[in-house]
């Protein structure tokens, strides 16, 4: 699927430098380098393991890198306070690989709880307008009463991604949008990714081990192999090459 | 000599992992502090967390109470009525129960009931990412989870402990009343005789001190679970092991306080 959004490569607002970061013994990234570019569709491709989630975590600010920057829309998210990281955090919409919706709320509940958090003088009538506007744009308007232990797979996904969208972000992070769905449903969450990118103007880091996925949403794929990237580019390049690691990645999905 | 090496290994192992642990639950505990007296205050998940824990706990604080009282009042007066000093029973209830048993039962009642179930709450947001969704959406998940609930439970049990002390005394009136025929007014009167102004602040700041312990705990187990649902029960099971060990600790400190101000 083509993407419409146009890419701004004057505006870069993600920039990865040299980034480390290890687990006790285990070295997951080893000098990784990304640039994100305004309305720019990242998609970070690499085997279970391989260090993509923590790379998005860093982003956000869950964790923190050995060595390296990472600069979001101008800041150092390292160097960081907390109170300046929580407005960063603002404009970083998070989608989690399990969706981490709130079990003890329902829905709609689901999708006011940041608003509410972080704007508490909003009128009801605000939050409400707000709720209606992201429950439509991922499809679940009849689901804004129900728990979300009552939903399925797919809808918790549109349901967190529409609790990020609340906050109405500049930069989308999915890890794994696509993970434990079936086809028909990993279809639609690709089309949302697309649409949201279109709608609400976002830049997109999304890790995936899934090609369809990167295929569908990807302006620019990279490989992530041995905590570094092997190769990044448009999709055609990136699998064309000659790199051995790539090639057995590639040929591992489609066998799949 | 290369076992020996291995056990000194494992041994400074476990003391790193021991010290570690202590650090990190001290610096919890002052992070609460921290967060506790600066905005934004969660009022309303405060009082939600209050109504939660107190709705909790309360019937099986009910029962436990009321037979404590039946069954410490009947196997008390077979040793008094030796000495000829059943008139003394209501005040040896009054004293056991308000000074000792009440803040003690409920506290280990709560620790069971709510601080296991916030251990599994918190340690099953840990580990299914609600919580990094919190801190990703700019709220402070310690602010909001674990400074309302250990203010809950910080309010909450001392509540509970004085009901449960009510409790308790009905229980232990109904046996005396059904032997002696004492009158309420009379028993209570009685039961109240014997204690002081210090025994009542020392009943309240021990259920005060409990309540802070079974919360932090919960709090702390469950929101540093790890290792995926197994964590969870691990979190939840060891919230009610070291709750319960820190407040006979803290019992005994807080009774040696008590009697060291009643020396001046």
């Amino acid at each position: 699927m083509e993407t419409l959004h146009v890419i701004d490569y004057n505006e870069t607002v993600i920039s990865i430098k040299d980034l480390y970061k290890s687990f006790g013994d285990l070295h997951v990234l080893k000098g990784v380098s990304l640039d994100l570019h305004k309305g720019e569709n990242i998609v970070v491709l690499g085997k279970s393991g391989t260090g993509k989630s923590v790379l998005i975590k860093i982003i956000a600010g869950l964790l923190k890198p050995d060595k390296g920057e990472v600069i979001v829309l101008g800041k150092n998210v390292d160097k960081l306070k907390l109170k300046e990281l929580n407005e960063l955090r603002l404009h970083i919409g998070f989608s989690f690989q399990n969706s981490a919706l709130y079990d003890s709320m329902n829905v709609r509940r689901n999708l006011e709880f940041p608003l509410m958090m972080n704007y508490p003088k909003l009128t009801k009538k605000e939050v409400d307008a707000a709720v209606e506007e992201v429950i439509e744009a991922v499809g679940l308007k009849n689901k804004l009463k129900e728990m979300p232990a009552s939903l399925s797979g797919g809808q918790r996904k549109r349901i967190g991604i529409a609790r990020t969208l609340i906050l109405k972000p500049k930069i989308m992070l999915y890890d794994e949008p696509t993970a434990g769905l079936d086809p028909i449903t990993c279809t639609e969450i690709n089309q949302l990714i697309n649409e949201v990118q279109e709608k609400y103007n976002t830049s997109s880091i999304i890790i995936t081990h899934d090609l369809t996925c990167a295929k569908a949403t990807g302006d620019k794929v990279a490989i992530l192999i041995d905590g570094q990237f092997a190769k990044a580019g448009k999709f055609d390049e990136v699998f064309n090459s000659n790199n051995e690691l790539i090639k057995e990645f590639y040929n591992y999905n489609f066998i799949q | 000599m290369k076992r020996t090496t291995s056990r000194k290994y494992v041994l400074t192992k476990r003391l790193d992992n021991y010290f570690y642990g202590v650090n990190n639950a001290y610096l919890f505990t002052a992070d609460f502090f921290k967060q506790a007296l600066r905005r934004p205050f969660h009022f309303k998940e405060l009082v939600n967390q209050c109504y939660e824990i107190g709705l909790r706990a309360l019937p099986l604080i009910t029962l436990t109470g009321f037979i404590i009282g039946i069954v410490f009042t009947k196997q008390s007066r077979p040793s008094l009525e030796d000495f000829g000093a059943t008139s003394w029973l209501p005040s040896l209830l009054g004293i056991a129960i308000v000074k000792a048993l009440g803040p003690l039962v409920t506290a280990l009642i709560c620790s069971g009931k709510v601080g296991s179930g916030i251990g599994a709450e918190l340690g099953s947001m840990k580990v299914t990412e609600q919580i990094d969704a919190m801190e990703v959406s700019a709220i402070n998940p310690f602010k909001y989870l674990v400074v309302t609930r250990v203010l809950a439970t910080t309010i909450t049990i001392p509540i509970l402990s004085f009901y449960c002390s009510v409790v308790a005394l009905i229980g232990s009136y109904i046996n005396v009343h059904s032997e002696e025929n004492t009158s309420f007014v009379i028993f209570f009167k009685n039961a109240f005789s014997t204690i002081n102004f210090l025994d009542l602040w020392t009943a309240v700041a021990k259920a005060v001190v409990f309540g802070f312990t079974i919360g932090i705990i919960g709090c702390y187990k469950g929101f540093n679970a790890t290792q995926g649902t197994s964590g969870v029960g691990k979190a939840a099971n060891e919230a009610v092991v070291m709750s319960m060990f820190i407040i006979f600790v803290e019992e005994i400190v807080i009774v040696q306080i008590s009697n060291w101000i009643r020396t001046f």
